[in-house]
């Protein structure tokens, strides 16, 4: 028996102890699921495996799907030694078929699945099992690529001589929505679109959890250029666009469909800050500024900025202020006991999210360093095995450097395995709590949008008032001369017509902010579902990924064990 | 009582077997355990002492059981009077004094210590050489007070005349050496031992790091034991703030991940004892190979110089009998000492060679059982363990069937 195991071990091991260079090679590649080495000697692994499986029940049985029973069928493409795969099998001896894993792992997929994908169990290339959330309607379609940076010039009408340069991403998207009319095209854009962008939902869409972008980053030019840099962006980029993608309002929405679709420059204004809006708008800012103010309806819409509306600005500061330290209660304030219950609860949420986030990356980087450690013991293993080879002159020296090499090899199998638990912990865990770490701030945001619409309406209500109170005065102190005072009647008419406008515009703003807490409301609705969803299929990878690595490594240690049998004590 | 079970069905080239747990059988046996240990003494004085448990059919030990009461400094003396004696065996190792203070006195470490102990007293027990030593029988058998009074004779500063004189010599010799210009110590020159001596140096590097490594990946399994732990808390207090059927998800996999930090923290000692410990183990023994080869080197020298000196007092002989000098006699009488001498030195040399044959053939193969058994143990605790982890997170797969389809 040991003769007939050992010769298969040396069949399967042959690709690991050709040569010391080899072997250190496989141990330093961190990332080599294409390495040919790894696949050739894992292909051998898995028949190793499957002939030694016999006193094993897992390996072979029929894997039990987690999933839902009206979903597809799992694993598309045939596994070549299984004749006889049942999905609907209920034996749940092994949740994940190891050959059948070491397909999902090693084998480059084609087909990528959509995160928009329904709630099945599927698999991106190089993925292990991965669940996703459904799309609101199964039968949309809304794929992103960003891809290809290239090094653009600025062009040369600038003032400075020696143009600057700036990298593009080539964004493609593949969709079925009627609304794009087209299923497939590609435009060329910059980082600075992707903030015009951001800028532009922020404004358009107050109140939604609108996902936030990718960070500008603070750095030289020449760090930008950097091949590592740009990689690290486009990633970011993707992720970016396609949680837009996934937004059931955003991305039917005409700044993103116009992002994604329109050629050349993109064709939304870039900024609404006061640098160009004053040259746009200069006529109007004195006037502004002398507090007799015609306030166009829809500017009330926007929130003040800084420097576009001083004015505006001064008075929500007063009003602020005057809510927070006034003896007098505010005439509209945020009633909705159940929105703050629901405040609440989110900030609470975040906390514990933010708590697991931070456990989960050192759960990581324990499980990376055990995963280094074992490799590292088998590598030395395997120095001592070769050693004792060479200098055996012994036959107890021959006998246990076979016994060594059984360990070794083990030790470097269990440690690749570890390395490839870890990568799909991080996708599970780590990635999911990081999204929604993230969508935590689209929350406060949105919230920050209803309170500071909320802040509007009740400025202009005081503001109403105060010019309700002028009128009278006004009036009571005009009725007494008789005739009436020519320049207090026109002064008189003038604040009516003000009032007027402010009515107006307190209607839009009270208009915005109901507005804007429906959105908020069906966003907490649509956050609290998909929340659910998510961090349940989070859950279910996590632990489907466990016990699957575990089987697997229980597998080549249970090997070992066998190998040395002879050695076991015989009493107890 | 002796964690190395190889150990028990150890035969010597000699025959005599040892089996503890024989009845009253007529093949003598000799079994030692040591156990119990204790703390005695006060602050900076404090020490471990031990339980020493004897039992034995054979005449010269004073009755079938006996029990005394032993601390490390003792077993140190032990092992060195063996190593004085017997040259040329490979003396049992003894786990090292120990390094901080703070861990002095940890269970764990006591532990490691006692079952190193055990096992260095029944390794000397069980070779047919060693096993017949008095020092072993002085050691199993004197009163504490006799215990203490040889103790204190060898170790410390008080060092046997005989040893002084010994250690002079081989300052003289050397001095000598380098005076007469003979630069390269005298070496032997046997391929074969040459080949020994290289493997011995080499393998002691290659084990030294099996061991470093080993040594991390205890520590590896305790930090993710704690990290599961912190995760388990982190996740229960997610779970309390979602509520409902998703809270209960996330509090199950908190109770799961602590179930988990709970195994991997045993595991981690297990590691510690039955794998890591005898690579340690290993090493230390390849350690008192080396003092060994360094003894031969030592015996070798004195037989060469012995012979050296030999030839040169027999050249003054015959000079001093050609001239009829009255100092003749007492030249004679020097020679034939001298004579004597590098005939024993010759001898010891002989018997050192011999000897150490004789050890790498058992050495090689007592290592190779050791190992096996360690693999076993690496390997069973690894399956077990990963056959613990697989279990608990499968067992909460139903549970998250449950919620989604809810």
């Amino acid at each position: 028996m040991m003769d007939s195991e050992n010769h298969t071990s040396e069949e399967h091991l042959h690709p690991l102890s050709s040569s010391k260079e080899e072997l250190e090679n496989l141990h330093l590649h961190e990332n080599n699921e294409y390495d040919p080495l790894i696949t050739k000697s894992y292909s051998n692994y898995r028949s190793v495996m499957s002939t030694l499986s016999d006193s094993h029940n897992h390996p072979l049985s029929p894997p039990s799907l987690v999933s839902p029973a009206d979903s597809d069928p799992l694993l598309s493409p045939p596994l070549n030694y299984r004749e006889f795969p049942n999905p609907n099998s209920t034996d749940t001896s092994s949740y994940i078929d190891p050959p059948s894993y070491a397909d999902a792992i090693f084998s480059n997929f084609d087909g990528e699945t959509s995160s928009n994908g329904t709630d099945t169990p599927t698999r991106s290339s190089s993925d292990g099992i991965y669940f996703s959330r459904s799309a609101s309607s199964n039968s949309e379609y809304l794929k992103i690529t960003v891809s290809n940076p290239i090094k653009e010039q600025e062009n040369s009408n600038s003032i400075v001589p020696g143009s600057s340069s700036y990298v593009t991403y080539l964004v493609t998207t593949r969709t079925n929505i009627s609304e794009f009319g087209g299923s497939e095209f590609g435009v060329r854009r910059r980082f600075k679109d992707i903030v015009t962008l951001s800028d532009r939902l922020s404004e358009a869409y107050r109140g939604f959890f609108i996902p936030p972008r990718p960070d500008k980053s603070i750095v030289e030019s020449q760090v930008m250029q950097k091949q590592e840099f740009v990689e690290q962006r486009r990633v970011a980029l993707e992720k970016y666009l396609r949680r837009l993608a996934d937004h059931p309002v955003i991305r039917k929405s005409d700044e993103f469909r116009v992002f994604l679709q329109v050629q050349g420059k993109l064709p939304l204004p870039t900024t609404t800050d006061v640098a160009s809006r004053v040259l746009d708008g200069a006529a109007k800012l004195p006037k502004q500024l002398m507090g007799d103010s015609l306030i166009a309806p829809s500017e009330v819409v926007q929130p003040a900025k800084g420097g576009r509306d001083l004015m505006r600005l001064f008075k929500e500061l007063k009003q602020s202020m005057a809510n927070d330290w006034g003896s007098s209660k505010p005439p509209v304030v945020e009633e909705d006991k159940e929105f703050l219950a629901k405040k609440e609860r989110i900030s609470e949420l975040e906390l514990q999210i933010n708590g697991a986030s931070q456990q989960a990356e050192s759960l990581v980087k324990a499980q990376q360093d055990m995963g280094e450690t074992m490799g590292e013991l088998g590598l030395a293993f395997i120095k001592l095995t070769k050693f004792e080879n060479e200098e055996a002159v012994l036959d107890s020296q021959r006998a246990r450097a076979a016994d060594m090499k059984g360990v070794a090899t083990a030790a470097v199998k269990a440690s690749r395995l570890f390395r490839e638990l870890n990568s799909q912990t991080v996708k599970h865990l780590q990635d999911t709590l990081h999204e929604y770490l993230g969508l935590m701030l689209a929350v406060h945001s949105a919230f920050t949008d209803r309170s500071s619409a909320l802040l509007t309406v009740q400025t202009l209500l005081s503001e109403l008032s105060s010019l309700q109170s002028r009128a009278e005065k006004l009036e009571a102190a005009s009725s007494k001369i008789f005739g009436g005072d020519k320049s207090r009647i026109r002064k008189l008419e003038e604040l009516q017509e003000t009032i007027r406008a402010t009515e107006d515009a307190k209607n839009v703003a009270i208009r915005e902010y109901e507005r804007i807490k429906e959105n908020n409301r069906s966003e907490l609705e649509r956050l609290d579902r998909e929340r659910q969803t998510d961090f349940l299929n989070m859950l279910k990878g996590f632990v489907v990924n466990q016990v699957g690595y575990a089987e697997k490594i229980a597998n080549v240690w249970t090997k070992v064990v066998e190998d040395t049998r002879g050695y076991a004590k015989e009493s107890t | 009582m002796v964690t190395f079970e190889g150990m028990e069905q150890h035969r010597t080239s000699s025959g005599s077997s040892q089996s503890p747990r024989s009845p009253s059988s007529s093949q003598p046996f000799l079994s030692v355990s040591v156990t119990d240990p204790v703390k005695l003494g006060n602050g900076v004085q404090a020490y471990i002492s031990y339980r020493v448990i004897t039992k034995t059919n054979c005449p010269e030990y004073q009755g079938p059981e006996k029990i005394v009461i032993r601390r490390y400094s003792d077993f140190v003396w032990l092992r060195d009077r063996l190593f004085e004696k017997y040259k040329g065996i490979f003396i049992p190792p003894l786990p090292e004094k120990s390094a901080v203070e703070k861990f002095r006195f940890s269970a764990e470490f006591i532990e490691m210590r006692r079952q190193a102990l055990d096992v260095f007293v029944n390794r000397i027990a069980a070779h047919h050489e060693l096993q017949q030593s008095e020092d072993l029988r002085t050691f199993l058998q004197a009163e504490e007070e006799t215990m203490e009074r040889l103790r204190s004779h060898e170790t410390g500063i008080f060092k046997k005349p005989s040893d002084l004189m010994q250690i002079f010599k081989d300052v003289q010799s050397k001095v000598s050496d380098v005076v007469l210009g003979k630069e390269k110590p005298v070496e032997e020159s046997d391929p074969e031992y040459e080949k020994l001596k290289h493997y011995i140096f080499e393998l002691e590097n290659h084990l030294a790091e099996a061991q470093k490594h080993a040594y991390r990946l205890v520590k590896r399994h305790r930090e993710l034991g704690q990290s599961l732990s912190d995760f388990g808390k982190a996740v229960k207090l997610l779970g309390a703030s979602e509520g409902n059927a998703l809270g209960k998800a996330f509090s199950e996999l908190g109770i799961k991940s602590e179930i988990l930090s709970v195994k991997l923290q045993k595991e981690a000692q297990q590691l510690l004892m039955s794998f890591e410990e005898p690579l340690k183990d290993y090493v230390r023994a390849v350690q008192s190979i080396k003092a060994t080869i360094a003894e031969r080197a030592n015996a070798f020298r004195r037989q060469c110089e012995l012979a050296e000196t030999m030839k040169l007092k027999e050249i003054n002989l015959d000079k001093l009998m050609l001239i009829r000098s009255d100092k003749v006699a007492e030249a004679e009488r020097e020679y034939h000492e001298l004579k004597a001498e590098s005939e024993q030195a010759t001898k010891t040399f002989g018997t050192i060679v011999k000897l150490m044959n004789e050890e790498i053939g058992r050495f090689q193969e007592q290592k190779t059982l050791d190992m096996g058994i360690a693999f076993h143990e690496f390997a069973k605790g690894q399956a077990r363990l990963a056959n613990g982890i697989a279990d608990a997170w499968r067992s909460l797969l139903p549970k998250l069937e449950a919620c989604s389809s809810s």
